[in-house]
């Protein structure tokens, strides 16, 4: 693995973040339509791992906050720092290098089940910590409050941890050698 | 790609970024500290003849990116009027939006090259550590050229599922789409090498 293959690697990975945000939306199993974008950033530490998965989502979110509008919807720059759902944003380093870590952590575990749980640690767990404590913090209210308004999202985030599973699995069956997180 | 920066040229575009984002930084500190409505109202019109002075065109732009908050304001503006706090929710919900609003003033009145800049500086330190900055810059720049491309090819591989079926694309477009970005990622750094690439230590 060379410094280009690793850094091309990270970019790459955040423009996926980015263009699935950008795409029309996927829809679920149910037919509730998805933004795929959390779903990036569980990929990037499934796949890439913890450290290089974190760079990957931390230049994600340095690049909207210097105002590219990468995230769902068109959003960037700096007014989502201060607004109640910032906490989410912050927290996408975090989630992705958590995810990545227990991905690394449970190397004993079959691929798809070990990159699902670690998705809901990483991508779930970690990033509603995050999210919740923004939250609170922004709309002055207790960390049960905050975590009441959106415990809504919670399902939907917990099936795109099963789906980051699911095509890591994938991924790893038709190239090994692409699941750094496995390497 | 679309910019998030104002559609008309303001006095505040020739302002240094670092100080603009300075001046942030402080307006939301204060922002955060002061507990009477009063004063939040205060600080909010403050905002708003912000917004008013380049024009209707350039209000029109800064209030449309204010419009996902509104979930927030009902359900803040509902909750306190049921405990019957409505002064502590105005306070919250005044706050909420005149932060937002003036951070997206200064991304709308700042340039993309500006924020480099700032952020360039910033990052200096990191260069003394050993970081290559040079790295950095290159995968903002790369991040920014392939977004679009990235994006084109997963609506392609969207439609031609729904060529094949009659339903909208599902979540299992995503494997071959990951697969497209890693032999792109593949590609890539093989013309970079290819032109000298980074011309350091390869172990790193």
């Amino acid at each position: 693995m060379t410094s280009e293959h690793n850094v091309v690697q990270i970019a790459l990975f955040t423009a996926l973040i980015a263009a699935l945000g950008l795409i029309p939306q996927l829809t679920l199993a149910f037919g509730v339509p998805i933004t795929a974008q959390s779903l990036g950033v569980m990929l990037c530490g499934t796949v890439l791992g913890a450290k290089r998965g974190a760079y990957a989502a931390l230049l994600f979110v340095g690049l909207v906050a210097i105002g590219l509008p990468l995230l769902a919807g068109g959003r960037g720059g700096l007014g989502l720092f201060t607004s109640p759902t910032a906490g989410f944003l912050i927290g996408f380093p975090f989630a992705a290098f958590f995810t990545g870590y227990a991905m690394e952590k449970l190397n004993r575990m079959p691929v798809g089940w070990a990159a699902g749980l670690a998705a809901v640690i990483g991508g779930v767990i970690v990033l509603y910590a995050f999210g919740i404590a923004g939250m609170s913090l922004v709309l002055e209210r207790s960390v049960i409050e905050a975590a009441a308004l959106v415990t809504a999202f919670i399902p939907g985030d917990l099936i795109k941890a099963a789906l980051a599973g699911v095509i890591t699995a994938a991924l790893y069956r038709a190239r090994p050698h692409s699941v750094m997180s496995r390497g | 790609m679309i910019s998030l920066t104002s559609p008309v040229r303001t006095r505040a575009h020739g302002w240094p970024a670092g100080a603009k984002l300075l001046a942030l930084c402080v307006a939301s500190v204060v922002l955060f500290a002061l507990p009477y409505w009063q004063a939040q109202l205060v600080a909010a019109l403050a905002v708003l003849s912000l917004y008013t002075l380049p024009g209707a065109v350039f209000l029109l732009h800064g209030l449309r990116r204010l419009w996902p908050l509104w979930p927030f304001v009902v359900v803040l503006l509902a909750w306190h009027l049921v405990i019957g706090a409505p002064r502590e929710g105005a306070v919250i919900v005044l706050r909420m939006l005149s932060a937002v609003a003036l951070a997206n003033l200064v991304t709308m009145t700042t340039t993309l090259n500006a924020m480099m800049e700032v952020v360039k500086w910033l990052l200096k330190p990191l260069a003394a550590l050993g970081v290559n900055l040079r790295k950095i810059e290159l995968a903002a720049a790369m991040v920014i050229r392939f977004t679009p491309v990235l994006a084109e090819k997963g609506a392609a591989l969207a439609m031609a599922w729904r060529a094949r079926a009659r339903r909208r694309a599902s979540w299992r477009v995503i494997l071959p789409f990951l697969v497209l970005a890693l032999d792109d990622a593949d590609n890539v750094a093989e013309a970079l090498r290819a032109r000298g690439g980074f011309g350091m230590d390869e172990s790193k």
